[in-house]
């Protein structure tokens, strides 16, 4: 087990073009950390160049304390699950998970007892004398992840591990990754585009965009706390709403009416003649079913609801809003950078899945002031981010993780399952 | 597919089987043929005779033909076995290195086995008899090389492209060196493009009677095809047709076993699973 720093490291391909741009990333013994972003990001160039399979144009990787740039990928020792699980066809489950115990020359009764352990741990055992064009897409993908744990790696990497899955397999295999990873503590680098993984797995994520970390960060901080536009569009499901709006004297008018901001979080921004304010889907409600008490906290608007979504637990309601054309440009622009294409202008809002808003008609909606988020159109900086208070959600996520991976080496917990001494 | 279809189906498979394979009957046929027998006007033979047979393996012909298939078989194994591991090397960097010339390699490739090869022939004598190739094995198994490795190696990097990176990969994070890499995962898998290969590369030696009637003139290297040419009858007024047909028959033997059992092999299904799918 190792920790993993990343300084200064650039990838620039053949025609100069950065993939990667000084990216320095800490890495903490044990730790799970998710390098996220939207295709093209460099998030797998990254991870390849950590493995060794990419170059580094200029930089340190040091992993445990080694400069590692000039090593070749199995001087490394670090154990990777590729996106396609890249399994050998002609060899069995077994062999396939022995493998690199069989490059190390370990004696045949070594390679039983640990093959055997890493099948216990993933349940693959009545597969062991499969061969890989005979299994299902999840059993592949266990068979993958038991070729990485089958070898005291000083770290775990995965590259979109669960994009081949089906939906309902990939919320299993989320799960059965992180109660492995809390298990064996061992540190883990994930890649992932897809924001929910993000969330649930890591202890902190880095978000990438265009080879740059926009903001590394426990997900509750880049939730609540994001550090800028685009961060705050990526991670959020469905994405925060940006409105156009003019700030003066702390009140900011959207198309839905005004907003008044906390004076602690308005003063500092002073009087601007456009910003974006981030309003997450969440932070509305169908103003009739606000109890009185809330309602203060905010305030409430009339708008015309042009589509429901009834999903059972939830509901939405998109409603359309006329922006500037310079307003509409940006967030084409950005949603595009998003991976997403965005049509219209228009706010996805969360109510209740009991509210009886109907489409088509007038509706009276409420929307919480307190968390919402102002940003520059010109930077897309936060202006109103609060480092404190993130830096603060951080250090409770990396106290909560320290217990968890004490807990679990105390336990001894080892891939073989019983205590080590 | 309707009864009707299904009928034509058959038919034009029975055509097409019968196209194919008369000829083959006919030599099989012929080859059991006695000497006297050979001008009957008919497709069987009135008597089934293994003289023929007789007269190449024990008889007259045994001297010109069991040198010449000794020779075939010592000369085109040696030869698919140099183009295949050449080959394999060749091809895989081909397919997985960037490097300068590389299509340049690879159009020489091709352009060496179109290169016909009666305007080689003449050449070649010249310089083996000069250097002391001529009518030696080594003065065959040099020609053979340079028929049969342009096409070795573009079959065989057509085989290694379609092997994912991701396997080698896998192999060199899972502490594999590139040569254990090459050995372990892409050699296995790319196991029925080299089959594949080295039955075309036997076959086209095997075949070769331009290079085996020119640089040969002893049994001590003559193939078996050049050796067929040699054939006479038991007088000059009878022809060795029977005693040709019985040896094209013995040569055909190989090929045919050769076939059948890779022919699973062939089948380029291997990679299946490597993958998502």
């Amino acid at each position: 087990m190792a920790s993993v720093e990343m300084r200064n490291i650039v990838k620039k391909y053949g025609d100069g073009f950065p993939a990667v741009n000084d990216v320095s990333l800490d890495i903490a013994d044990g730790e799970f950390m998710i390098l996220v972003g939207p295709s093209g990001c460099g998030k797998s160039t990254l991870l390849r160049m950590v493995v060794g399979l990419e170059d580094i144009t200029s930089g340190d990787m040091v992993i445990g304390g080694k400069r590692v740039n000039d090593k070749a990928p199995r001087e490394r020792n670090l154990s990777m699950v590729f996106q396609n699980y890249a399994l050998y066809p002609h060899l069995s489950v077994f062999e396939n998970i022995a493998f690199p115990l069989r490059l190390q020359k370990a004696p045949e009764e070594e390679v039983q007892r640990k093959v055997k352990a890493a099948s216990d741990v993933l349940e693959l055992h009545e597969h062991l004398d499969r061969k890989p064009a005979n299994l299902s897409g999840g059993q592949r993908q266990r068979v993958a992840m038991g070729r990485a744990i089958v070898r005291d790696a000083d770290a775990f990497l995965f590259d979109e591990p669960l994009s081949n899955l089906d939906a309902k397999l990939r919320g299993q295999m989320r799960t059965e990754i992180a109660r492995l990873q809390r298990r064996l503590g061992i540190t883990t680098i994930y890649v992932t585009h897809d924001q929910t993984e993000a969330m649930t797995l890591g202890d902190r994520v880095c978000v990438l965009r265009k080879g740059v970390i926009q903001q590394v960060a426990s997900p509750r901080e880049l939730y609540e706390q994001p550090v800028n536009l685009f961060v705050a569009g990526f991670i959020g499901s469905p994405p925060m709403n940006f409105l156009p709006a003019k700030l003066k004297n702390g009140t900011l008018s959207t198309p839905f009416g005004e907003i008044t901001l906390d004076p602690k979080r308005g003063a500092d921004i002073g009087d601007r003649d456009l910003v974006l304010v981030g309003i997450r889907p969440e932070f509305f409600e169908d103003a009739s079913l606000v109890e009185e008490s809330k309602r203060g906290h905010g305030s409430t608007f009339r708008a015309k609801v042009d589509v429901t979504e009834w999903l059972g637990d939830s509901q939405y309601a998109y409603i359309p809003y006329d922006a500037p054309d310079e307003v509409v440009n940006q967030l084409k622009e950005l949603s595009r950078e998003l991976d997403s294409d965005q049509l219209r202008t228009q706010a996805i809002v969360s109510i209740d899945s009991t509210s009886r808003i109907r489409e088509g008609r007038e509706a009276e909606f409420w929307l919480d002031a307190r968390k919402v988020h102002v940003f520059d159109p010109a930077t897309g900086d936060n202006l109103t981010r609060d480092p404190e208070a993130g830096a603060e959600l951080t250090r409770l996520a990396e106290e909560d993780r320290a217990e968890q991976i004490e807990e679990a080496r105390s336990g001894g917990l080892t891939v073989e399952g019983h205590t080590t001494s | 597919m309707t009864a009707r279809e299904k009928w034509l189906w058959v038919v034009a498979g029975v055509v097409i089987v019968i196209y194919a394979l008369f000829p083959v009957g006919w030599i099989v046929s012929l080859s059991l043929k006695s000497a006297s027998d050979i001008s009957n006007q008919q497709f069987l033979p009135s008597v089934v005779s293994w003289e023929n047979y007789a007269q190449i393996l024990s008889g007259d012909a045994a001297g010109l033909f069991l040198p010449a298939l000794r020779n075939s078989f010592g000369i085109c194994l040696i030869a698919t076995a140099i183009s295949c591991v050449l080959a394999m090397f060749a091809a895989y960097a081909i397919a997985r290195l960037d490097f300068r010339g590389k299509k340049l390699i690879l159009s020489t490739a091709l352009a060496v086995a179109i290169f016909p090869v009666i305007s080689i022939v003449t050449p070649l004598f010249n310089l083996w008899r000069e250097i002391g190739l001529y009518d030696t094995w080594p003065g065959l198994i040099i020609p053979y090389l340079s028929l049969t490795l342009p096409i070795s190696i573009w079959t065989l990097s057509a085989f290694f492209r379609e092997i994912p990176w991701e396997m080698e990969q896998a192999a060199q994070v899972d502490g594999a060196t590139t040569w254990q890499a090459f050995r372990k995962v892409i050699v296995p898998l790319a196991a029925p493009g080299v089959f594949t290969t080295a039955i075309i590369a036997f076959f086209i030696a095997w075949n070769d009677f331009a290079y085996g009637i020119s640089l040969t003139s002893t049994s001590a290297s003559r193939p078996v095809p050049a050796a067929l040419g040699l054939f006479s009858g038991a007088s000059q007024f009878e022809s060795p047709n029977g005693p040709i047909a019985a040896a094209a028959v013995i040569v055909t033997i190989p090929v045919v076993i050769l076939v059948l059992v890779f022919q699973r092999r062939i089948v380029a299904g291997l990679t299946n699973g490597a993958v998502k799918g």
